[in-house]
């Protein structure tokens, strides 16, 4: 299962770096959007999925899942939400105030 | 075990969350982030001298003992960059309340800058790497919008450059540190530095270490410093000059604190890549700090030059080089957010930041003349002044090492930061005055007391050095020897 889960990341982190690095600020956020889903499922594959009992000392079991892994996501996923709904603005404003959504028209000019 | 740890990370905090219900007072929001301000600086400086006394200083959050819970160290390093951000952002504050226009003081301007305050005093004290991660967050999300605050063109199309580049390299934070704690199992850094220390630092460690290198690279400006000059030229002068003096800094701490506590084993490999970076560093920022004739450009690749001077010292992780470059790290603070409110002034003075059309200043505002020729004086290192101790100090240490044509970069690199401010004060400040009296777009004169306050710092930190120095050598001892930091965590 965790090979599976790796691939799966994998899979993300090719298709979040092909959407970032095409012009389009939509395509960006969604890329650098689906680049930390990818973290997310990694973080969670590589320190092993359901190892046992669920973290709760009532259970009594052999061994417990770690819990760790899931607070770091669940904290992560926060932070990656509020920067997405921002971005979104942000690349809102940029589009109105620009008359573009191409980064290629956004590069700095020397004059300016 | 003492709250006083926590003290400089929540009151800004709070401060910052109660400017937020008075948006349409600006007076009453200025007062009060004043306040916030001293009181964070006074409770920082309390924290300095604690650790000063009594040695490190270590406070589990909610009684949860380490390695289980987040602690807060507060070891020498921590509590002096933690009294300098105070007072930067302080100075930051004070220019801002003139220099900022009422649009943007009534749009959040303020408890923004406080809270960036606290996310850079979270992460100069936090114990956890992930709880680095999440302060790091705090900041960066304060700095995007204030980056973008006023949406003009330039500073939106740079605020998503800028958005960008941060957003993957916490991506790539995160993954850093997945792969860090599947392999220790643990995520206070003490803990991580004792179990790394036990295992042996393998290759696959080490590869973890250079991701971390990347990360805090792209957020300190080491070597990927692209997104730099642009995002640093875009915002109003009083929030510039609050990045120039923080936000890369937190970076180069970040580096520190994980090469000297945790990865310190593989020097051949891990510090030599970093000081060849540093040594990169320096040269292209010389290249461009020599090749702009623009106030706001010379000034942000000012700041790529001395990051990557610091991470020299670093890399040669010797005693004397550490001791150097936290020295110069702490001048650096000060000396950049100095010349970023003068060079903010020059430029709100003249209305343009176009060297070639300004000239003669000096004829009606001399002090701020004399305060920008002798900020550009300590920015080059030139005795007295804060910034040749560390200098000094980093290239010892480099001879030491025999990194020779390092420490040839680095003398050659201060030599064209010297020419490139000089260059800025004899364009702007000499010659025949195009303005007359009255003319000028504004007075500057909300510059004068903010870079009076850094400006005294600057000569009393040169002057001072045997007394800072005591300082220092206390927060260098754990970077020398972790065992210090890991036994003040974990007993």
């Amino acid at each position: 299962m965790e090979t599976l889960m790796t691939i799966t990341a994998g899979v993300l982190f090719t298709v979040g770096t092909y959407l970032i690095l095409s012009k389009t600020l939509l395509r960006i956020i969604m890329g650098m959007s689906l680049f930390t889903h990818g973290v997310h499922i990694m973080l969670m594959a590589i320190n092993g999925l359901k190892r046992g009992a669920a973290p709760l000392l009532g259970e009594e079991a052999e061994s417990y899942t770690d819990p760790v892994p899931q607070a770091l996501i669940l904290t992560s996923i926060v932070i990656s939400f509020s920067l997405t709904a921002f971005s979104l603005v942000l690349a809102y404003r940029t589009y109105k105030e620009h008359g573009t959504d191409d980064v290629e028209q956004l590069r700095g000019q020397e004059n300016d | 075990m003492t709250n006083l740890a926590v003290l400089p990370i929540v009151t800004p905090l709070l401060f910052g969350v109660l400017l937020f219900f008075v948006r349409y007072r600006i007076r009453l929001q200025m007062g009060l982030a004043t306040a916030g301000t001293l009181a964070t600086l006074i409770f920082s400086a309390l924290l300095a001298h604690t650790v000063s006394k009594d040695g490190i200083q270590v406070l589990h959050v909610g009684g949860w003992e380490a390695p289980y819970g987040i602690p807060l160290v507060a070891d020498m390093l921590a509590a002096i960059l933690v009294t300098i951000s105070s007072v930067v952002t302080l100075a930051c504050l004070l220019y801002a309340f003139h220099a900022l226009d009422d649009e943007r003081k009534r749009n959040y301007a303020f408890p923004l800058m406080m809270i960036l305050l606290c996310g850079v005093n979270g992460s100069f004290l936090t114990g956890d790497i992930f709880n680095l991660f999440v302060f790091f967050e705090v900041m960066l999300l304060a700095s995007y919008v204030l980056l973008s605050l006023g949406g003009g063109r330039i500073q939106l199309r740079e605020t998503i450059k800028y958005i960008v580049i941060n957003i993957i390299a916490s991506s790539l934070f995160v993954i850093a540190i997945a792969y860090l704690y599947s392999i220790t199992g643990t995520l206070n850094m003490a803990h991580i530095a004792q179990r790394i220390a036990e295992l042996g630092q393998d290759g696959l460690t080490t590869t973890v270490s250079l991701l971390f290198l990347t990360v805090f690279g792209l957020k300190s400006a080491l070597f990927l410093f692209f997104w730099l000059p642009g995002s640093y030229s875009a915002p109003p002068a009083p929030i510039a000059a609050l990045f120039a003096a923080l936000l890369t800094k937190v970076g180069i701490y970040s580096i520190i604190r994980t090469f000297t506590l945790i990865f310190p084993h593989q020097p051949q490999i891990t510090h030599e890549i970093m000081m060849w970076l540093a040594g990169l560093t320096m040269l292209l920022g010389a290249l461009g700090v020599i090749a702009y004739w623009r106030i706001k450009q010379i000034l942000a690749y000012n700041v790529i030059v001395s990051v990557g001077f610091i991470l020299f010292g670093v890399g040669v992780a010797s005693e004397a080089a550490l001791s150097g470059a936290v020295y110069y790290l702490i001048h650096d603070m000060i000396a950049k957010a100095l010349i970023f409110i003068l060079g903010g002034a020059i430029i709100s003075i003249a209305g343009t930041d176009k060297l070639r059309e300004i000239s003669g200043l000096i004829h009606f505002r001399p002090i701020l003349g004399w305060l920008f020729f002798l900020s550009a004086l300590a920015l080059a290192g030139v005795p007295p002044l804060s910034g040749f101790v560390g200098k000094v100090m980093i290239l010892q240490g480099g001879v030491q090492a025999k990194a020779f044509v390092l420490v040839a970069l680095g003398l050659l690199s201060s030599l064209l930061v010297l020419y490139s401010v000089m260059k800025v004060f004899i364009n702007s400040f000499w010659g025949e005055t195009l303005l007359s009296e009255g003319e000028e777009k504004s007075t500057g004169k909300g510059a004068l007391l903010p870079s009076l306050i850094l400006a005294a710092l600057v000569v009393g930190f040169g002057l001072g050095a045997e007394e800072i120095l005591a300082y220092v050598r206390q927060a260098v001892e754990p970077l020398v020897d972790p065992s210090i930091y890991i036994e003040a965590v974990l007993s």
